[in-house]
């Protein structure tokens, strides 16, 4: 067998797993590298104009296609620019691989010019790394890789790769298969804990599920909405779940925790069975943990045994990928032989109950004439674009209105940061998803704020011809923060005011995009329109009501039943 | 309580700081670690002895697990087992207290490593009370430096990891 050089290699290696897209950023120890690349020819690539932009963007292309997204920076400060985007997509259990250049392994430990040890920076923020010391095993590194990035709980994976090993050769063996003897994640549920799971649901009088990312990342969204028929129970979802069930169901009571719907943090402070797919009860959904869900049994379906009962007692837990134990537990359920009816009957009262909620405190916000909501806007683009957008957002109050105000029915539909809350993740993850989907109409919802985190991105999507769409919901303040700092420090608004923010309209303009404003309620319809309907890269901003405060809202360590509402 | 793991770690660079970093990012404790390699050289043994709640514990022994390097954990402390440490203790030995060290390490079946004019250095092995015991008896003839390694255990009768 002829050798093959380590760059080579892996080009070879993307090409086998499939990989149709890179974004990244070059330097000189991930030059031989991209110059493979070239020369081959096959994998395109995003030249990013940040490496931070490049993970991101990775991560976007990832959610939004659940393919594996794969981002390339050189050494040092390149490797560095990843490790935000590196630890978004750990929080949100994101397949990502991520390849850096390293210095010659003769210079590692030397302070070699643009060395730094990626593998020891990243090591608590990615599934697993490694740092590839001989060309001979670079076949097999790539391709564990990408195994481990795409299995179990998903997550992302960095290889670090020594300049030397780059241009050193080897014979190329790619393994077809991997095995690995210390990592083998469940992924058929142990059918006990099924059995036991039926049995607190044949109990049970007033369920709810509780849906997070799990359902959408194993794309268990239609066996979800199987259960939720048979049990005519209601579906609430953490910010990651959005989409895993239909927001437009009559028993979808949106999102729950911190921001979410009073009626969903009602329901699951008085059920008597959570039925957890797919989350991991962070502090955002659970506020005070004493308080919280007093009443219920819970039944926990998550393929990653460290999120069950790390936060809260868990009376049935059950390990194992969520699309494979929802099948299980909807045929144990059907096994029952409930007929509708009696399912129905058996839960009226609580969906009463339930919708007694909704309709003393649906969502909602106070209009104004002359002055433009933020909600209102994002009203506007969910009737304009209804279910045939992907939206990203930013991270701080135009996450949370776009979470709470836009109904997402289908899985995938929405890429934010929800376990890291990184701010600067809309734009790049807009354009990775874009890049997966060049005709859908992809959306990135921001914050004045935000946007400004990773705005060089925009000459990203111009050199890609992206017809991305940008809505920034400009209050000159870090809005989220004010929020906190109106309701717990007596308005002292410190370094949240911005005096000076740049003309978002000419900002667009320079990079040669599209730039349109709206000022009045009256002008958000046709700047929305406008804005959907031009062919190429824009941005929509929308000069919103300055102070206003996202709501229902859950003061940090409070019990999630004492929202302050609207 | 006290729990004691035994860990079967692949021999990869990098494995001890990964389950190290674990302890440390999510707060939990190590009293002691010990690490070498076993009759298979591609698998590192480590005995890690921790402290907390029952679950902490559970979740100690889950994330654990989870780290891809990371061959098999058990709770050995959880049936039947044997533990040793081991240190090594030199000990100020003159004139009148030379005989008087020799008795100490004949009663605790210490072992004498090294000699000087000034000085015994002795070795003493056995679970934890008994190197405390011994320390506290050398003590007040003058403990000039002490190392200890950590627990490392196994578990009694047929069980293997």
């Amino acid at each position: 067998m002829a050798k093959m050089a380590g760059k080579q290699m892996v080009v070879e290696a993307l090409k086998r797993e499939g990989v149709e897209v890179l974004f990244g950023f070059p330097g000189g120890a991930i030059i031989d590298i991209y110059d493979a690349l070239e020369q081959d020819g096959t994998v395109k690539h995003v030249l990013v104009r940040h490496e931070q932009g490049a993970a991101h963007a990775a991560d976007g292309y990832a959610r939004a296609s659940g393919k594996v997204g794969v981002c390339l920076a050189t050494s040092g400060p390149g490797a560095t620019n990843t490790v935000t985007g590196i630890a978004t997509a750990y929080l949100d259990s994101i397949p990502i691989v991520v390849l850096t250049g390293q210095v010659p392994t003769a210079l590692i430990g030397n302070d070699a010019f643009q060395e730094v040890d990626i593998v020891g920076i990243t090591r608590p923020c990615t599934k697993h790394n490694y740092l590839v010391k001989d060309v001979k095993d670079l076949p097999r590194i790539l391709a564990e890789a990408f195994y481990l990035a795409r299995s179990g709980r998903p997550g992302p994976v960095l290889v670090d790769i020594p300049k030397d090993v780059q241009n050193g050769k080897a014979e190329f063996h790619y393994p077809e298969k991997i095995r690995l003897r210390s990592y083998n994640p469940v992924v058929e549920p142990h059918i006990k804990q099924i059995d036991r799971a039926c049995k607190l649901i044949e109990g049970a009088s007033r369920p709810i599920i509780y849906a997070g990312g799990g359902v959408v990342i194993s794309s268990a969204h239609e066996e979800l909405m199987e259960l939720a028929e048979e049990m005519h129970a209601p579906v609430t979802m953490t910010l990651m779940g959005l989409g895993g069930f239909p927001g437009t169901h009559p028993r979808s009571l949106g999102m729950l925790g911190m921001h979410g719907s009073y009626c969903a943090n009602m329901a699951m402070a008085n059920s008597d069975l959570i039925l957890a797919v797919g989350a991991r009860f962070d502090d955002r959904v659970t506020g005070k943990i004493e308080a919280f869900a007093q009443h219920a049994k819970i039944v926990h379906i998550d393929v990653d045994p460290t999120s069950i009962q790390k936060n809260v007692k868990v009376d049935v837990p059950i390990v194992g990928d969520c699309k494979c134990a929802l099948q299980k537990l909807v045929k144990a359920v059907k096994r029952l032989g409930r007929p509708a009816e009696q399912w129905r009957e058996l839960y009226a009262p609580w969906l009463e109950q339930v919708k007694a909620w909704e309709s003393r405190h649906p969502l909602t916000y106070k209009k104004d004439p002359d002055i433009i909501k933020p909600q209102y806007v994002i009203e506007q683009l969910y009737q304009m674009t209804k279910g045939r957008a992907i939206i990203s957002t930013e991270v701080g109050q135009n996450q949370m209105w776009t979470a709470q105000f836009y109904k997402f029915d289908t899985p995938r539909s929405l890429l934010s940061s929800g376990g890291l809350g990184t701010m600067g993740y809309g734009l790049p993850a807009a354009i990775g998803a874009q890049m997966a989907f060049p005709d859908k109409l992809v959306i990135d919802v921001a914050g004045d704020g935000s946007i400004q985190m990773n705005i060089q991105e925009l000459a990203t999507a111009m050199e890609q011809r992206l017809p991305v769409k940008i809505v920034i919901l400009n209050n000159q303040f870090l809005g989220m923060v004010r929020q906190w700092q109106e309701l717990f420090y007596e308005r002292r608004y410190a370094a949240t005011r911005f005096d000076v923010t740049p003309d978002f309209v000419k900002l667009a303009e320079a990079y040669g995009a599209k730039g349109l404003r709206a000022t009045k309620p009256g002008e958000v319809e046709g700047v929305l329109k406008e804005g959907i309907d031009y062919p190429g890269l824009v941005i929509m901003e929308f000069a919103i009501a300055r102070e206003e405060g996202v709501f229902p809202m859950v003061p940090a360590g409070k019990a999630t039943t004492e929202m302050l509402l609207v | 309580m006290k729990h004691t793991l035994s860990v079967l770690v692949e021999n990869n660079p990098g494995a001890l700081s990964r389950i190290a970093g674990l302890f440390s990012g999510r707060g939990f404790n190590i009293e002691s670690l010990c690490v070498a390699t076993t009759l298979d050289p591609t698998l590192s043994h480590l005995t890690l002895v921790t402290s907390g709640a029952e679950f902490i514990i559970e979740q100690i022994i889950k994330q654990l697990n989870r780290l891809v390097d990371v061959y098999k954990v058990v709770d050995i402390s959880e049936g039947e087992f044997v533990e040793r440490e081991m240190a090594l203790i030199k000990v100020r030995a003159e004139d009148e207290t030379r005989a008087e060290v020799l008795r100490m390490c004949d009663i605790f079946r210490c072992k004498v490593v090294d000699v000087s004019s000034k000085t015994y250095t002795v070795e003493v092995t056995g679970p934890e009370s008994k190197i405390k015991a011994v320390v506290e008896l050398l003590r007040p003839l003058g403990i000039k430096e002490i190392a200890k390694t950590g627990t490392i255990a196994m578990a009694r009768e047929k069980k293997t990891l």
